[in-house]
């Protein structure tokens, strides 16, 4: 390294001193500009959260969990039949998409490893994670609503499916891959087959990521709204036990109410948009939770 | 060759054994090979129906379609114009505005968070993500609207009211709060998340030693971000930034509340207008014959723009994870 240089005083000075004034004033405005931004980001989420507080909280009542929605001009009403429709629609693409994805996601992770077919796959389904909702409802109004001639709870459970299916093929394979090799080997020498390998070695090696990939997927398809305007719609009543016509549900419901020229209209759209927004970000934080764990263990 | 080693152990044990045991093997192979290929079909059956269902539309109007600025459903003439400009145009504002603030974010994140504060801020950021579209939307109309009509559209209007260039873009002739430029700003924070996360990533994947370097050799924070870190990031940063736009392009109930929904050519980013998807969202259940055709047409080409950006998004973000 040589000789340090002369004019370099021995002791060392208050760090910022020796730094020019403009590089000074450089970095104060980037650390002061990236905490301005970041706070913003947050205050934003926690002003959404404030005011869907406010306003939902005034709406919220016993009637409205217990009364189905009101029809033009009438008075009071709740939204019981969009909370059990939702639940129904959401459980429904749940259950429709998680054999799917799981399986999807352990053939790219274990069969298709490093295959040109697993890796096309991979990238359309990165795709399908960011395409537009809407047009998955355009989608399955094409394939459900139009041959069926009616809309029905059936297709906005498959829409929702549709949209939940890439999330979990994602987390899915993220954490096979996490697996190590080893314990794989390990398996398949004492004789198991590669079914077996998967289903008891790889997958429960990676159940706390699979089931935050599940949460995650339902907390996305539960506050779609797109996708449902084509398919499942929505009306006032309670809802056939077929599923077919109309099936009442939340996002809907908080989309025709809250641009309606009804004022208990509004409140119950507001009181809607409070429970499914929490709902929603409880599911969310769940999710991070269950993963969180599973690292500390 | 493993992997291949391995399955003939595997098959060669079964004979021996159980038989049921294959069956199940094999079925449990062809579920999950099955499932995978579900996913392509899904995406070939996105462009068939929108190919499908807008084809009609095409064949009426021809390229005319795209370049068109009329709909009007009485005389079931359609272009898809005004829809394609409010598109961009939004998109756009959203990017001008969320770019800067993501990569802020992300640099805080990174380089500036103590470790106690990162989790719980990251873990903020990202809820902005799971937030329903439908609920910005309300907020953006009932909260967000009011205000903005009041403390910009109207004071800034007075401003430039006769001035060039400005007095055009930036003038309300209705303040009303509701426009283009407010559904950009709404789109805006929707796509912070997603741009801000990824960006983390990419910034988190290199190398500390190249910047405990910089550090060493006396560089501010400032000077190791925009010497070392971004030149680093470098293209994956525009991937991220890409699916974004993407996002922003196809977003649909947020943009339909705020956006004002008017079929018209303006040259105010104050004044309503529509995007693709707000106009299928709006018209979709009351349509009938050549309208319904005309919307599917509309999907058809959101599907190619949104399709191409994504591509292109997956492509350079995958140049960093290559390296």
């Amino acid at each position: 390294m040589g000789t340090l240089p002369q004019h370099l005083p021995v002791v060392n000075p208050p760090a910022w001193a020796r730094v020019r004034r403009s590089r000074r004033m450089a970095d104060r405005a980037l650390k002061v500009t990236c905490t301005l931004f970041t706070l913003l980001g947050v205050a934003v989420l926690g002003w959404i959260l404030v005011m869907l507080l406010i306003e939902g909280g005034r709406g919220l009542s016993l009637a409205v969990f217990t009364q189905t929605t009101p029809g033009p001009g009438s008075e009071g009403g709740g939204i019981a039949n969009a909370l059990v429709g939702s639940l129904i629609l959401t459980v429904l693409g749940i259950v429709v998409a998680t054999p799917i994805g799981v399986l999807a996601g352990t053939y790219l992770a274990e069969y298709g490893k490093g295959s040109k077919l697993a890796e096309l796959i991979r990238f359309v389904n990165d795709i399908l994670l960011a395409a537009p909702s809407i047009l998955i409802g355009l989608f399955v109004y094409t394939l459900m609503v139009q041959p069926m001639g009616s809309y029905s709870g059936w297709a906005g459970g498959v829409a929702l499916a549709i949209i939940a299916v890439p999330v979990i093929v994602r987390t899915t394979e993220d954490m096979l891959s996490l697996v190590p090799g080893s314990l794989r080997e390990a398996g398949v020498a004492l004789g198991a087959p590669m079914s077996t390998v998967i289903m008891s070695i790889s997958w429960r090696a990676a159940r706390a990521g699979m089931v935050t990939g599940v949460l995650l997927a339902t907390a996305r398809i539960a506050g779609e709204t797109a996708p449902l305007l084509f398919t499942a719609l929505n009306n006032n009543f309670w809802f056939k036990p077929n599923l077919m016509g109309g099936v009442s549900n939340l996002p809907v419901m908080i989309y025709q109410f809250a641009l309606a020229p009804y004022q208990n209209w509004r409140e119950l759209a507001w009181a809607g948009a409070l429970i499914i927004t929490l709902s929603i970000l409880a599911l969310s934080i769940a999710a991070r939770l269950v993963l969180k764990k599973d690292k500390v263990r | 060759m493993s992997v291949l080693s391995d399955r003939m152990i595997i098959s060669n044990m079964q004979s021996v054994r159980r038989s049921s045991q294959p069956v199940f093997d094999r079925v449990f192979r062809w579920a999950s090979y099955g499932s995978a290929l579900l996913v392509l079909i899904v995406l070939a059956g996105i462009i068939g129906s929108m190919i499908y269902g807008g084809m009609p539309a095409f064949r009426e109007f021809g390229f005319g379609f795209v370049t068109s600025s009329a709909w009007d459903v009485g005389r079931d003439q359609y272009g898809a114009w005004v829809a394609i400009v409010g598109t961009l145009t939004s998109a756009l504002i959203a990017l001008v505005i969320g770019v800067p603030l993501s990569i802020g974010i992300a640099i805080f994140l990174t380089q500036l968070c103590p470790p106690w504060l990162k989790r719980p801020v990251a873990t903020t950021i990202e809820l902005l993500a799971a937030v329903p579209s439908i609920i910005y939307g309300m907020w953006g109309l009932f909260v967000f609207a009011p205000l903005f009509a009041k403390f910009v559209q109207i004071p800034v209007s007075s401003i430039v009211e006769g001035l060039p260039f400005f007095g055009t873009i930036l003038y309300a002739r209705v303040p009303s709060g509701v426009g283009v430029l407010t559904a950009g700003i709404i789109l805006a924070i929707m796509i912070i998340p997603f741009i801000a996360s990824i960006t983390r990533d990419i910034l988190d994947q290199i190398p500390t030693m190249l910047r405990e370097s910089a550090y060493g050799i006396g560089c501010t924070t400032w000077e190791v971000v925009r010497h070392v870190l971004l030149p680093q990031a470098g293209v994956s940063i525009i991937g991220a930034i890409m699916l974004g736009l993407g996002r922003a392009l196809g977003e649909t109930m947020a943009v339909t509340f705020v956006i004002g929904n008017a079929n018209r050519l303006s040259l105010s980013l104050f004044d309503p207008g529509s995007t693709i998807a707000s106009r299928i969202a709006n018209e979709f259940n009351e349509a009938a014959g050549l309208q319904l055709n005309a919307l599917l047409a509309l999907g058809c080409i959101l599907f190619l723009v949104t399709f191409t950006v994504l591509v292109l998004a997956r492509l350079l973000i995958a140049q960093v994870k290559a390296r």
